[in-house]
């Protein structure tokens, strides 16, 4: 359990904002901030993080106590055991992936796990190259690598997918949801994509002007229980075909395919790939856009 | 028969000098480029005041400072056995000062432009600043310290101001070229001095040559 309170007066593109967030994290979860840019979202990260101070607060992760303005107590970011994703994936230019990698470990630590990171990030085959010779997506898969090295507590990654095209953004969400699974990891993730927030998290919290105004689980965050179904899935639009006069939408929830019948002004502005909510009232299951 | 012995000292002299200066300025360009102290601006315009400063006003107090008649100078002279007025150890310590910016500048806009995230990647990577600095800031900024070291080597073999007020003119001790030079056109012997000229031309020309190569990208000694 992470328990995290933290107060901080905030200068932002429009007037002064006090960040007061007032949150626990469950072991093993991934829990998203979500929210307009300026609202503290970052400034979060790095408060928990260490790099940047708080004004008041107090942070609590796994019963060791890294932030106590009360008692003084505050942890030095060295000290603090953390991941930490930078939006512009930091990698340390003067080292090859796999030193990077290296650097990050701790005295005395085992190297078994930069292998099995390899592995799992699949970067076998770069190891050996700077990161000046990498993709925008292959910078970030090292990023996620290095950032696991020393098992943190948490996870925390910075818009790690903003910068990236659809495909790839994909692929690497895939990643960080193998990592996390793989390692039992607490992450935090910023995100501005619903879509994303949906496949990925567990929680939710949407954070405006410094206060985190709705939080639970993204699906009913973000569709505002519109929809009173019998039974509801989240999947992605594989497939839209015409028949006649009426269409036949493929999905893809979960490992299975579920095939929708629709009219056109239904699809007005659906697209493949877009992530949807598959429901049924009565007999006829209906979708909606999240996505 | 051309003197070999000016343009020797005046390499060890530069030499000396580029090493000491480089374990100086690294700690201080990199409390100059992260520092928010208040005295900062101070310590900058002290660091940067030889760039404009005739090196005779700065040789002039160093003469004065260090003469043994003085409070410093002979307590240096009682205690540590050191005389810096007249001897190398005096021309290495007033070289360091006057070279102090070449060193300096460089090296702090160096540390400058390496991105703060990669800093902070390496401490919560649980690095701490030592090992930061040895491992990620100074092995990134290398074409500043080349930049560095060559100008502080090269602004001190063009040294004279200073060394003329403290070093004199004693042959193996402080008689470096540039005084050489001036020495023999003093004595109108213009072959010799066009000699030791024409030497220390075509070196500072091949050494500054070089760091254009180099952080041009003509070159590259740095493995990428």
């Amino acid at each position: 359990m992470i328990q995290i309170s933290v107060q901080k007066k905030l200068l932002a593109a429009d007037g002064e904002i006090k960040l007061n967030v007032n949150i626990s994290l469950k072991k093993g979860k991934l829990t998203t901030i979500y929210g307009p840019s300026g609202a503290g979202k970052t400034s979060l990260l790095r408060i928990i993080s260490g790099l940047l101070k708080a004004d008041k607060g107090r942070i609590v992760v796994n019963q060791k106590t890294w932030l106590d303005t009360d008692k003084k107590i505050s942890l030095k970011p060295q000290e603090r055991k953390l991941g930490f994703v930078f939006q512009d994936y930091a990698l340390f230019p003067n080292m090859t992936v796999k030193e990077n990698l290296l650097f990050a470990l701790d005295k005395g630590q085992d190297k078994k796990i930069i292998t099995n990171l390899i592995a799992i990030t699949e970067l076998e085959s770069l190891k050996d190259r700077k990161p000046e010779n990498l993709s925008g997506g292959q910078k970030q898969r090292v990023a996620l690598a290095r950032a696991l090295v020393r098992k943190p507590d948490i996870l925390m990654l910075d818009e790690p997918l903003s910068a990236l095209d659809p495909a790839m953004r994909n692929k690497l969400q895939d990643y960080i949801l193998k990592v996390h699974k793989e390692y039992n990891l607490t992450t935090v993730l910023i995100s501005h994509e619903v879509g994303e927030i949906v496949k990925m998290s567990d929680t939710v919290l949407i954070l405006e002007k410094g206060e985190v105004i709705k939080q639970g689980n993204p699906f009913d965050v973000f569709t505002n229980k519109q929809i009173s179904g019998k039974f509801q899935f989240t999947g992605e639009i594989i497939n839209i075909k015409k028949e006649d006069i009426i269409y036949v939408v493929t999905i893809l929830i979960g490992s299975s395919f579920v095939k929708v019948v629709a009219e056109e002004n239904e699809l007005k502005d659906i697209n493949i790939g877009d992530t949807v909510i598959v429901a049924s009232k009565a007999f006829n299951p209906i979708f909606q856009k999240v996505k | 028969m051309i003197e070999w012995q000016p343009l020797i000292l005046t390499f060890k002299l530069a030499l000396v000098t580029t090493v000491l200066l480089l374990i100086i300025a690294i700690p201080l360009s990199y409390w100059l480029a992260y520092s928010k102290s208040k005295v900062k601006p101070i310590i900058e315009t002290l660091v940067s005041m030889p760039l404009v400063l005739p090196p005779t006003v700065l040789g002039f107090y160093l003469l004065i400072a260090f003469s043994p008649s003085n409070t410093i100078g002979s307590w240096l002279n009682d205690y540590l056995d050191l005389q810096l007025i007249f001897s190398f150890h005096g021309l290495v310590f007033a070289s360091i000062i006057y070279s102090l910016p070449f060193m300096v500048q460089p090296l702090q806009s160096g540390f400058s432009n390496i991105s703060s995230s990669i800093i902070e990647a390496s401490y919560v990577l649980g690095k701490t600043k030592t090992k930061t600095l040895f491992k990620v800031l100074l092995p990134n900024m290398k074409s500043s310290i080349l930049t560095g070291i060559v100008l502080a080597f090269a602004h001190t073999i063009g040294e004279f101001g200073v060394v003329l007020m403290i070093g004199g003119n004693i042959p193996g001790e402080t008689k470096v070229a540039s005084i050489a030079i001036y020495d023999e056109v003093e004595a109108l012997n213009y072959t010799m001095a066009n000699t030791y000229s024409i030497i220390l031309f075509a070196i500072t020309f091949f050494i500054l040559l070089l760091v254009y190569l180099i952080n041009g990208g003509y070159i590259k000694p740095f493995k990428k």
